[in-house]
């Protein structure tokens, strides 16, 4: 789908940002870019829609020499997401999902119902986001439009610069979640940039891991891990220190703010509209002296709602829960294998202390790989 | 306006001279129109094509700089040589005031959009053109509209001293005042033209609101019958 062949991009002033790059991407597979900054990871990106030119080789996409091809009509081929603010400000979540489509030229009907069908796919109503501006929604929500965006056209290769990078943890999860989701679904060829080792194990089918413009491997992510070819890529994903985690450590080195704590008398309705502008799945329920009483879901409380219950103590899920006592990591761990959802961590008197999420304990892992 | 019978010889002179007035009034719209619509025509797109050649944009936006601190009776004067006397000599003038505000704001105003936006809007496929009028013109455009405001401000108020070198407008009626010692011939040159420079302020205002995102969402979003403030 996408191929490049002995590619190499020097700049004016002499320097060699990607040196004799040689990658073969597969229809419909999602090959994440990954090295230290500077490694031509990003400039390798831009040249496949010409936003850089190649001053060496050729990148071919379905088969079709780019440079052979009108920059403009390329550009409206592909699919494209970058890091932030990339939005129009000016123009509505509809307008900026329907970009491309408006400049394909498709009737106003056709683009209408495509936005539609998008907004449903990721979940967003659309009597609600339609008609707002990127300037009203939190990041997260603002990437998510972004994909739909670079989604819009139906186009067989996206790209993705380091989409998720400026995004808070969790918002950040959910996407990449979502984002699976759709290329499990859509199939379609995506390219992606992070400089984030436990983004790119997690969404990649392959992981090309440059350094200097050069490729130092490709492979999948379990390769990197178990056969790393050189010393680098070694200490890239730092495979060695993955057997000095210890699971009987204790989860209050995972320990993190409590996201949303509500109150026991607050009303199901009040609670599920802030969880959803907030772009939370989970909170936890404290009285007023913090003692915990239990976890609320997003999706127990739509269910609450949908019985006619109104208080959020009615729908209270009690027994996922660990003690900061003798909690340890191997039981947060199972525990967030079967459900991904932050973890309560109480006292014996039942007081909250804190949570573990998934994504603090990837990044405790990882620091520890890498360390 | 120290005589006690202002009041009463301000509104005899407006009674029996309205037509003057009006003709006057009439005169000064003309030229302020005709010279503030000179400097969108050449300001504006100077200004954009500043934008794509950087180079040479600080030099020309201090010529403008320059023209901005002539005195503006010194302007009129030296300008004979070029027009004669007349509208024409008042008009060039005038745009050589106007100039800077347009020009600076519409240059800094599409440079200031931001470059992750234009980017993006590259690589949707945009063409260059594209860019600059469904991106960089509309978010500047609450920028621009405040320059094009300043300088119609400036035109509306100079415009008086075209009378002082054979032009028409409201300035006749403010110099032969002055030559006359008669406040309320001033002050029925001077208000109208107070007035002119207030109400084009305020219209202009009121479209530099109605041109920003938020104002367009909104009526996107009231012909859609939604709610814009979720």
């Amino acid at each position: 789908m996408v191929y490049f062949e002995n590619v190499e991009k020097r700049y004016p002033d002499g320097t060699l940002a990607v040196d004799g790059l040689n990658l073969e991407v597969e229809s419909g597979e999602f090959v994440v870019l990954i090295g230290p900054s500077g490694c031509g990871k990003t400039t390798s990106l831009k040249m496949i829609n010409r936003l850089e030119e190649c001053t060496g080789g050729k990148i071919y996409v379905n088969g079709k020499d780019i440079m052979t091809l009108n920059p403009v009509k390329l550009r409206r081929q592909i699919g494209y997401v970058i890091q932030e603010r990339g939005l129009m400000p000016h123009h509505t979540v509809a307008e900026n999902i329907a970009t491309v489509p408006l400049l394909l030229g498709w009737p106003k009907k056709k683009i209408d119902a495509r936005v539609d069908e998008l907004l449903d796919m990721a979940g967003l109503p659309k009597e609600k986001y339609k008609y707002r501006l990127p300037a009203q929604m939190s990041g997260g929500q603002q990437q998510r439009i972004g994909v739909l965006r670079a989604l819009a056209s139906d186009p067989e290769v996206v790209l993705m610069d380091e989409p998720f990078g400026a995004l808070d943890p969790i918002s950040r999860d959910n996407l990449q979640n979502e984002l699976l989701t759709i290329h499990k679904k859509l199939k379609k060829t995506i390219i992606f940039v992070t400089h984030d080792i436990s983004e790119a194990l997690k969404l990649a089918d392959r992981i090309v891991l440059m350094r200097r413009g050069k490729i130092e491997q490709i492979g999948t992510p379990d390769e990197l891990i178990n056969n790393p070819a050189t010393k680098f890529v070694e200490e890239f994903i730092g495979s060695d220190q993955l057997s000095q985690i210890s699971g009987d450590a204790s989860v209050t080195a995972l320990l993190e703010d409590v996201i949303m704590e509500v109150n026991l008398n607050a009303a199901i309705e009040d609670v599920l509209e802030d969880m959803q502008d907030r772009d939370v799945k989970s909170a936890q329920v404290t009285d007023a002296k913090r003692r915990w009483h239990g976890s609320i879901y997003l999706s127990t409380l739509k269910k609450a709602k949908r019985e006619g219950k109104q208080l959020v103590k009615e729908t209270l899920s009690v027994n996922r829960k660990l003690y900061v006592e003798d909690g340890n990591l191997k039981d947060a761990a199972e525990m967030l294998v079967d459900m991904e959802a932050p973890i309560p961590i109480i006292n014996s008197a039942n007081e909250l202390q804190g949570i573990v999420t998934e994504k603090g304990m990837a990044k405790y892992t990882i620091n520890k790989l890498i360390k | 306006m120290n005589n006690p019978g202002f009041i009463e010889a301000f509104i005899d002179y407006v009674s029996k001279n309205y037509m003057r007035i009006l003709t006057a009034t009439g005169e000064h719209i003309y030229i302020s129109l005709i010279a503030l619509a000179i400097t969108l025509v050449t300001c504006i797109p100077l200004g954009i094509y500043l934008t794509r050649n950087e180079k040479i944009a600080p030099y020309v936006i201090s010529i403008a700089n320059v023209f901005q601190t002539i005195p503006s009776l010194a302007l009129l004067g030296f300008l004979i040589f070029v027009f004669g006397i007349g509208n024409d000599n008042a008009i060039c003038a005038l745009v050589m005031y106007a100039m800077l505000p347009v020009l600076q704001n519409t240059y800094t105003g599409i440079k200031n959009v931001d470059k992750a936006t234009v980017q993006a809007a590259k690589g949707m496929g945009m063409t260059n053109f594209q860019i600059l009028m469904k991106v960089q013109i509309p978010l500047a455009l609450p920028v621009i509209i405040s320059g094009v405001r300043v300088a119609s401000v400036w035109i509306i108020g100079t415009a008086a001293l075209a009378a002082a070198i054979g032009g028409g407008g409201l300035g006749r009626l403010i110099f032969s005042g002055l030559s006359l010692i008669r406040d309320e011939i001033i002050f029925a040159g001077a208000l109208p033209a107070t007035a002119l420079a207030l109400l084009t302020d305020m219209v202009l205002k009121k479209f530099q609101k109605y041109t920003t995102p938020e104002e367009r969402a909104k009526r996107i979003a009231k012909k859609m019958k939604v709610n814009f403030n979720h």
